[in-house]
Parts: structure tokens; C-alpha cells; sequence
């Protein structure tokens, strides 16, 4: 067997035909966005069809995209701009607890600068409580921040009734879609969204490129400052082969592919909790992102199935305390109240377009000896 | 992260197992931080004539338990109790992610409770 590759919330493969869309912008398509003549006019339209390509795909206008390097940067835009463009208003911001460490760790920073914030529950499956979400709203409240599609887990959360309760109390709503992007319904119009971050190096296209949605109207601040590109939010030449790349890789979305992964998924979780001692973490069916498998295993830890799985030639990851830098398990997983046992027995599966059936029955059939044989060794 | 070394002696542990007439047992570690190892000891005129370890943990874990059975073996009692972290981790071939460098601390800490354990039974 080939590698299998079992990661793709961490990055996808990039697409061929994505790969063919990009190749003129880094020979002689080189121009620059912002020049006058010819070469610049040629780079300026491709920035521009692409960027109604994402619009498009989020029922956007034009002139709501703003292109940035990553889903990180588009997440420290979204807050930071938003943090300091409205400090008259207030100095509150709602998150949760199960966010992006992009977004988590830019809340504590802005604790740093005055900025106040309150970090929201999730319950067992990792959904927010709206009653909650209310409550926490003051009159300083500037921003709401919610994960879409959370990373890890896949549980997806219910955008469009948050959106709705800041629209009513006319709070700025910002989501991390950077995960749930082409996987599920996204519409910034009727789900009331004001900022949403995407990303293309998890849809199969380049790294390197990100976008934020910003609704018209919208008072943000820059991190970037300089030749205003990007309607004066974020300066610097613009990534005209990424941007184009990224653009490609939307235009080859389809719901195909979707429904193809759920049926894989769904697959996989069956086959894997088949093993005795183990457990689905996140939501079920339809309000999990349907790339996304989180399974913990009692007596055995999540790093050292990893190990082996990597033997095999699957690629997978884990929440183990082990596999982090800090040796803290990961903060969803703990958000969700799993004891530590589970915590640090974590396995995380994510799919992509390329998996295929006889990759999905590969893993269910090695994994049972793989946590067997971990479970030998275990002294528990 | 690893290297080949450790990751093939995290594979192919040579000492993983149990004996079930261990003259000691010693154990070290937590589920809070992740690891725990479990060493057990059969010893002949105050010699280590076998040393089996079983570790729940991460592949540094494990691989860390083995290379420290591998050489607590033959050792009298009082030279295993010297055995360091820095030994387990040269026996390893040396190149350990620092954030790992507590797995091969916690094997001294578990074989020093087994040889705590057999002197226990002495008196």
C-alpha cells in the first residue's frame, strides 16, 4: 500500500490541475498587481477573477475578500482589526474554548492591550449553548468569534442562529471556516456573518494563501500597513500564483466529494469502534465535518499509535498530552470534559477527496492489531 | 521528530513484557502527565539476571524503558541504582526531542522503586 494519508485538517494534497493554473504566474505571468502596463494589467485581472471565484463561493461581493498569507493571519486580522478599529465602542469579545490556537492565543494577547474576554463553554459533543452566548453579551461587546468546523473534533457549529443573535444585538460576528470551507453550507449573507477566515492549502490548494471575508460597512484596522493593496486592509504585493492557485482549487469543489467522504467517515467510525475500549469524540452525522474521525482508546496512548500507524503508512495525528510541545493534551478535547485517560488516547483521522474505500478498509484492518499490541505493552 | 533509533526500538522492544515471578516491581508516573511505566526485576546473587518493563506512553516512553532494561541487565543492584537519564538517553543513540527528556527520567525513577522494592525484601 501506498501511504495513506489520514491528516488533511493539517494540509492537503494540492491538486494537479491547480498546480497547471499556477505555472504562468511563476514564469512569465510575473507581473505586478498594482503596475500600469501590460504585465501588471494581466496579474490585476487574474487577482481579480479570483477573487470573485471565492466570493462567488460564499455568496460574497467583490470587494469583501481581502487576501492574506494564512487562515493565522486572517484570524489575527479579523480580531486585532476589529479590537482596535472599535475601542470606542467597547473593549469585550466573545470566543470559546475549543477555538485555533490562531485565535486563542490572539484573545490572550488582546487581554495584554485592555481588551477583555469571555471564553465560552462546549458540551460533550462540542457545541456552544446560545442561552450562554446571550448572556455573555454586554454593551461593551464588540466581537463574537466561533469556530466553524472545529479542527479537531468536526463538530460544526450552528452559524447561522449565532449570527442571527448578533445581528439582533448588532455585534460584529467573526468565524474561523478555514476547516468547514467546501465542506458545508457557507452563505456570509444569509448566515448574518460579518468576518469569516478561509485558507487554501486545505482544499487541496497552495500553502501560504488565505482570505478574509469582510462584510461591507465593516470598521477593521490594519496589521499590514504600506502600498494599500487590498483595499488599504492588508499591504504588500499580492501572492499572485497562490491566489490563482487557491482560486482553482475553489473552482474544483463539488458536493460529489462531500458526500463521498461522509459515506468513507461513516465507515471508518464504524469499523474503528468495533475495537473494544473506544470512543467518538465530536458530534455525529450531520453536524460533523464530513472529513473529520476523532476516536480516544482506553490503555493506550495516542502518539505511540501514531508511531505505528506511521509504520504502516498512515498518516494520522493525535490530542495526546506526548505530541504536544507544551505536554498539555489538546484544549478541545479537555473543553469537552474527556477524562485523562481519553485525552491522551486520542486518534484523529481526516479525509480528503483522494481517500479511497480501499484506504478507509486498510486502516480498519490494521488498526485493531495496532492497539492490541499497544495495549500488550501497557501495564493498565 | 525521533530518530531511526529510537523509533525502531520503539517498534521492536526487546524487553517489553512481564515476569510474572519478579522478585521486585517498581512503578513511576501518572495518567495526568501521560506515562507510566512498570519495571519488574528478577535478581541472582544481587545480580539483575532479567528485567522486563511494560509502558503506557508516548514512543519516547517506551522506547526509553526499553534501553534501560537493556542496561540495568547484568548490572549488580547497586550499579543499576546509578543508572541516570543521560545513560538511558546515550544507549538511545543521544539525539532525544527535549521534551522528551523526562520519559528517560521517569525509567530511572521506576527501576529505582523496583530496586527499592528487592532491598525492602532483603531486610
Amino acid at each position: 500500500m501506498e501511504t495513506v494519508y489520514l491528516d488533511n485538517s493539517s494540509t492537503t494534497k494540492i491538486d494537479d490541475l491547480v498546480i497547471e493554473t499556477m505555472k504562468p504566474f511563476l514564469s512569465e505571468k510575473y507581473g505586478n498587481a498594482s503596475s500600469i502596463h501590460a504585465l501588471g494589467i494581466e496579474a490585476k485581472k487574474a487577482l481579480e477573477d479570483s477573487r470573485k471565484i471565492i466570493a462567488d463561493s460564499i455568496n460574497a461581493d467583490l470587494g469583501e475578500i481581502i487576501f492574506t498569507s494564512s487562515g493565522t493571519e486572517s484570524n489575527n486580522l479579523a480580531l486585532k482589526g476589529i479590537a482596535f478599529a472599535n475601542r470606542e465602542k467597547g473593549n469585550h469579545l466573545i470566543t470559546t474554548k475549543i477555538e485555533h490556537k490562531s485565535v486563542l492565543e490572539t484573545c490572550k494577547w488582546l487581554e495584554t492591550q485592555g481588551f477583555e474576554i469571555t471564553y465560552l463553554n462546549v458540551d460533550s459533543e462540542g457545541f456552544i449553548n446560545l442561552e450562554e452566548l446571550e448572556k455573555s453579551i454586554t454593551p461593551q461587546t464588540i466581537l463574537v468569534s466561533v469556530i466553524h468546523g472545529n479542527n479537531e473534533i468536526g463538530t460544526i457549529q450552528d452559524i447561522e442562529a449565532i449570527g442571527q443573535i448578533c445581528k439582533e444585538k448588532d455585534i460584529y460576528f467573526h468565524t474561523d471556516a478555514c476547516q468547514s470551507f467546501t465542506k458545508t453550507l457557507i452563505d456570509a449573507e444569509k448566515q448574518n456573518i460579518s468576518l469569516m477566515s478561509l485558507n487554501s492549502h486545505k482544499i487541496h490548494g497552495p500553502k501560504g494563501v488565505g482570505a478574509l471575508y469582510v462584510k461591507k460597512g465593516v470598521k477593521i484596522d490594519s496589521l499590514l500597513h504600506g502600498g494599500g493593496q487590498e483595499s488599504g486592509i492588508r499591504s504588500g504585493t499580492e501572492d499572485i500564483h497562490g491566489i490563482v492557485g487557491f482560486a482553482e482549487a475553489v473552482k474544483l469543489v463539488d458536493k460529489k466529494y462531500v458526500d463521498l467522504m461522509i459515506d468513507l467517515r461513516d465507515k471508518l467510525i464504524e469499523g474503528i469502534l468495533k475495537i473494544p475500549d473506544s470512543r467518538l469524540n465530536g458530534a455525529a452525522g450531520r453536524e460533523r465535518l464530513c472529513n473529520n474521525v476523532n476516536v480516544s482508546f482506553r490503555k493506550v496512548e495516542g502518539e505511540a499509535i501514531c508511531g505505528l500507524l506511521d509504520e504502516e503508512r498512515v498518516c494520522a495525528s493525535t490530542g495526546s498530552a506526548c505530541a504536544e510541545k507544551t505536554l498539555d493534551p489538546s484544549h478541545v478535547l479537555s473543553a469537552l470534559g474527556l477524562i485523562h485517560e481519553d485525552l491522551n488516547g486520542s486518534l484523529r483521522l481526516t479525509l480528503s477527496k483522494f481517500t479511497t474505500e480501499e484506504e478507509i478498509d486498510y486502516v480498519v484492518r490494521i488498526l485493531p492489531g495496532i492497539i492490541n499490541k499497544l495495549r500488550e505493552l501497557s501495564p493498565l | 521528530m525521533y530518530s531511526e533509533k529510537i523509533i525502531e526500538r520503539f517498534r521492536n522492544p526487546q524487553f517489553a513484557g512481564e515476569i510474572k515471578d519478579a522478585d521486585a516491581v517498581g512503578e513511576e508516573g501518572n495518567m495526568k502527565c501521560g506515562d507510566i511505566m512498570k519495571i519488574f526485576l528478577k535478581v541472582e546473587n544481587n545480580v539483575i539476571v532479567d528485567i522486563k518493563f511494560k509502558t503506557y506512553g508516548c514512543m519516547a516512553a517506551i522506547a526509553s524503558s526499553d534501553a534501560m532494561c537493556e542496561l540495568a541487565k547484568g548490572m549488580s543492584v547497586e550499579g543499576a541504582e546509578k543508572i541516570t537519564y543521560e545513560d538511558i538517553i546515550e544507549k538511545m543513540g543521544g539525539d532525544v526531542p527535549e521534551v522528551k527528556i523526562h520519559c528517560s527520567v521517569l525509567g530511572t525513577r521506576a527501576l529505582r522503586n523496583a530496586l527499592k522494592d528487592y532491598k525492602k525484601q532483603q531486610h
